[in-house]
Formats: C-alpha cells, structure tokens, sequence
C-alpha cells in the first residue's frame, strides 16, 4: 500500500511527509477540576482533568518530602473504531498511565508540595493515532489550568518511517501499517528530551532523523500550546479586574 | 464560563462580546500588569540584586516563570501571582472548612489547600463555655460538637510541621454553621480584607466570605453563650416528641429569609463563573439589580442576567477609571 505517493509526494490523508495534523486546545472543560484541558490532533480528541495538589488518600504511599503524582489513562468505549471493552486496567493502558506519569513527574516542581497528591486523569474520547503524544500535550494545559508549577511545558509529537520517508505526526492507519513509530516528549525551552519510545525496528542513521523531525513537531506544538495558555491568562486577568 | 451553560441568543452573545471586548480594551488601558506562562523568562536588571520569590526559578542565569499568572513587583522581590492556584494560607485568615474525619482529640476539615487542615480539640470552645482541661469524657463527646460533613468557620493559627494548617475556633463568631449554604469558589477571587463576616440587615443573611474560596450565605444568627445555655434548660423539661416540634416552630427558618439566601447564593455563583473577584459590595450589588429587574431567582443563572452583569461591570469600572484619572 502506498502510504506516500510516489508522484506527488502525499500522503493518504493529503499531508505532506513533514506535516502535522491541526492541533486544538481549550483550558476549563472540566468544571470541578482544579485543572483540565482538551487536546486535539487531527481526529484524536483527548481530555485530561487534574485534581491537586491535595490530600493523600493512601498513608502508606505517602511521600516526605514531595508531591505524589498520580495518573491514570483510560480510552473511552467509543474512542475506537470497534467498541472496547475494557476501558482500562489492560496493559496497554496500564503502560502508557507510568510513561505519562514518569513524563509529568520530570517536570513537576514537587518538592514544593510535600505530603500531598497530584492526580492526573486523561481519557481519550476519539482514537485516530498519536493517543499518547495527545494525553501529554492535555495533561500539560491541565497541569498549567491548575496552578501546579513546573519546569517547563512538556510537549510531545510522534513519528515514523514509512516507504523510505519519515512521516510525521502518523494516523491510525499509517500506524497500523507496522512501521517504525516514534514517540518523543521534551521540555521545550530547556531542550531536554524526557520521552523516547519506538516500536519496530530502525537503522541508527535514519533514526536520528525521524526523531529530529518529532522533536521539531513537539516545538511547533509547545508554541501553540504556548499561546492557548498566554491566551488564557490574560483573559482571567482581565476578568478579575483590579 | 466554566461552571454556567448558557444557550444564548444573538443578540445577547453580540452584547456579549461588545462588553467582553470593552473590559479588554479597560485592562490594556490600565496596563502596568504583564502575564507570563510557564518557561517565560523575565525581564530582570540584573545588577539590582533581585530577589526570586514565589513562581520563579533560575535557568542559565536568567529569571524564569513556574507558573501561569501575572508577574508582581515588590522593590526588590519578583514573583509570580498564580490566578487559579489552590489557596495559599497565611496565619490570622479566616477560613470555612468542612470536616472530613474526627482523629483522637482533633477534628480534620478540608479546606482548599494542599492538605487538610486541624482544629484540635483545645482549640475550641466546649458547648458550657467553661475554660477547663479537656478530658477523656470531652475526648468522647466530641461527635456532639462536630460531626462528619458539619460546616466549621476557624482561623489559622499556625503552621503544623508537616506544612498542614493549625486552627482555632474560640470565639464566638466561629464555629459550626448552620441554616444556609456553602458555596465553592476559586480562592483568587477572594481578596484579604478586614472584615470578612458581612451581615446584610436588608435580608437577614451572614455572609461570610473564607479566604480559602468557601463563602457560607445563612440566615443570620444572633451570636451569643444565651442561645446555647437556654436550650440546654429547656431539654431536660419537655418530653422529646414534643421538643422536636417545639424546635421545629421556634427555629424555623422563614420563606423570605430563605429567597434571600438563594438570590444572594445565585450571585455569588454568577459572580463567581465570570471570574469578577468577590467583595460584599459587588454581590449585594447583583442581587439588588436581579431584584430590580425582576428577575427570578432561578433566572439569575440565565443568560439574560449574565449578559446584564457583564454590562454593569463594564460600566461600573469605566467609572472607576474616570474618577482615577
């Protein structure tokens, strides 16, 4: 199957290799959060809700002298093509709740809010690829909605490497396709890298450049993600009045 | 905004956002405020020994934001005031909690903040009013004081060492509330004043507004150790069915008292979904013009009221600005 026309150099869905999908975000869809946001990529609509930082439910997971972050990641029934069964508690979701949670817990100032609990709920409500790269996106404007500091914002972008050519920001059906797909996660201003995952295999040479295609991706998303939040505050500022 | 769904019209969402464009338009005017989002940096002299306070931090030597707010300036302290954060405590606030667990001779009430806060046992007035060491007896009547889920108005008093709050509740004007309703609000928009116990005489209602968000809107109840003493004689007197009815009669809370609370609830609400910050004025304000323009209560949450708000707000600060200038 031709997933990059070899005439005109477009994709199925009409991208070109280097394009990404529309993104979207609005900040307050959850109105008893403390923080919460909505995040779309092309079809893949995502919702995050934060709750914290307050009490710690569980004693015993209690920690010191920082912050316990919590995050649980779970595909809504109607997300996907055929209807789920299981919403979470598989081991697909159970994987991506600890990439998520390790991915925020980087950059979450916790050491300012010792004995408490931060919760991080994000539920995908369509699944058209890159379902990861969106809950992160989502869970930074609702962590940044929430007031909880941070480092830096954390934004992700997917990757792979299709009929010779690295594609970015891949679709359900480009990722169903059994290429190499790429996941990175980075602070944005600092430069950092804080998630690196890739499925299939790839030569060293082609992957420096597929994953240099996703980080400039997660550039371009933490400049929109930039705005929405800029955008935001000014608004409440605004509101709030002297 | 985030609480309201409100269907609106054409014409009310073009009034809508004339006046929301309006209220921009009076913000940049006013300017002096700069907002920064995450990873921003600041403008800083660096030769004036700045001081790095409250959402900020160092990243190659330049002063970067934590937060998403609106950087403040204090001669030489730099910080960033975060809009919808959780309450940040200070000793001496006043502050509406809800109990959440009764612990050996304290109660635990969540507040909006990072843990849950302690009112010890010692902190508060026993219902005799004698000041004496607390006992084991006392220990074990503690449920009659405050239940699970009870209302409690305390102040801080402290810092634990763990970081949770310290509160008292000794005087008179604190302690379980009754006969209204609390409300949830984020806590920026509550500003620290003087004077936090409002109570409004045109409508029998105490208003009181918590530093930490929680505003309680109740029927207005004279404060006093009288109240208290005389139940306490009446009880052993009459038998029990008839004492019920007897203080279901004497304590019954009127109908107008009760539309009272609720138009001033809804406006708090109202106020509170616009992001205005809360002083009595402006909700006392909200409620008399929903009551001048006939509006219902259950109306007040509609949009043609919310959209009337906006309005007056508008109108409210441009003469503001005038009489500044």
């Amino acid at each position: 199957m031709e997933y990059v026309n070899p005439l005109t150099g477009f994709r199925l869905d009409g991208r070109r290799p280097n394009e990404m999908r529309q993104i979207r975000g609005e900040i307050g869809v959850v109105a008893k959060a403390d923080g919460s946001a909505l995040f779309e990529m092309g079809n893949t609509k995502v919702i995050a809700a934060v709750y914290g930082p307050r009490e710690v439910r569980n004693k015993g997971q209690q920690i010191n002298n920082q912050a316990l972050v919590r995050c649980e990641y779970g595909m809504a029934n109607f997300s996907t093509g055929d209807r789920r069964r299981k919403p979470k508690g598989d081991r697909r979701s159970t994987e991506i709740s600890l990439v998520i949670r390790q991915t925020m817990e980087a950059c979450i100032l916790t050491h300012l809010m010792p004995h408490s609990q931060i919760d991080i709920f994000v539920q995908v409500l369509q699944a058209d690829g890159g379902t990861r790269s969106a809950c992160i996106n989502a869970a930074t404007l609702a962590l940044a909605d929430a007031g909880i500091p941070m480092r830096d914002i954390v934004t992700s972008c997917s990757a792979g490497y299709l009929c010779s050519t690295p594609l970015l920001d891949l679709n359900y059906v480009e990722d169903s396709a059994g290429g190499p797909d790429v996941t990175v996660g980075i602070l944005a201003k600092m430069d950092k890298v804080t998630l690196l995952q890739m499925d299939a295999k790839l030569p060293m040479d082609i992957f420096e450049n597929v994953m240099q295609l996703a980080i400039e991706g997660c550039k371009a998303v933490a400049h929109y993600i930039r705005e929405v939040l800029l955008e935001h505050t000014k608004q409440l500022e605004c509101h709030r009045g002297a | 905004m985030r609480d309201l769904q409100l269907s609106l019209n054409q014409t009310q969402r073009v009034r809508l956002q004339a006046a929301l464009q309006q209220l921009q338009d009076l913000a940049s005017q006013a300017a002096g405020s700069s907002s920064v989002t995450i990873a921003d940096t600041i403008p800083v002299n660096n030769e004036d020994g700045i001081l790095k306070g409250h959402g900020t931090s160092e990243l190659d030597g330049q002063v970067v934001a934590t937060l998403c707010g609106v950087v403040e300036r204090v001669n030489k302290l730099v910080y960033v005031r975060a809009l919808r954060a959780r309450y940040k405590p200070e000793v001496g606030d006043i502050i509406v909690g809800r109990v959440i667990e009764i612990a050996p001779k304290r109660w635990r009430l969540e507040i909006n903040f990072s843990q849950d806060a302690v009112l010890m046992l010692s902190s508060m007035n026993l219902p005799d009013g004698i000041q004496r060491r607390r006992t084991a007896v006392d220990e074990l009547n503690m449920r009659t004081i405050f239940e699970e889920n009870d209302v409690v108005c305390a102040e801080v008093r402290g810092f634990q060492h763990d970081g949770s709050l310290h509160l008292q509740a000794r005087s008179q004007k604190y302690g379980k509330l009754e006969r209204g309703q609390l409300l949830t609000v984020p806590a920026y928009l509550v500003k620290r004043r003087k004077q936090h116990f409002h109570h409004l005489e045109q409508y029998c209602v105490d208003l009181i507004l918590g530093c930490n968000g929680f505003i309680w809107v109740g029927e207005h109840l004279e404060t006093g150790e009288n109240n208290m003493l005389e139940d306490r004689e009446k009880r052993p007197e009459t038998s029990k069915s008839n004492m019920i009815h007897e203080e279901q009669e004497q304590t019954f809370t009127p109908l107008e008292v009760r539309q009272h609370i609720c138009r001033i609830a809804n406006a708090v609400r109202l106020l509170a979904a616009l992001g205005f910050i809360l002083t009595v004025e402006s909700i006392v304000d909200t409620a008399e013009a929903s009551a001048s323009s006939n509006i219902e209560i259950k109306d007040m949450l509609g949009p043609e009221f919310y959209v009337q708000t906006v309005e007056r707000e508008v109108q409210r600060r441009i003469l503001l600005s005038r009489k500044r200038v």
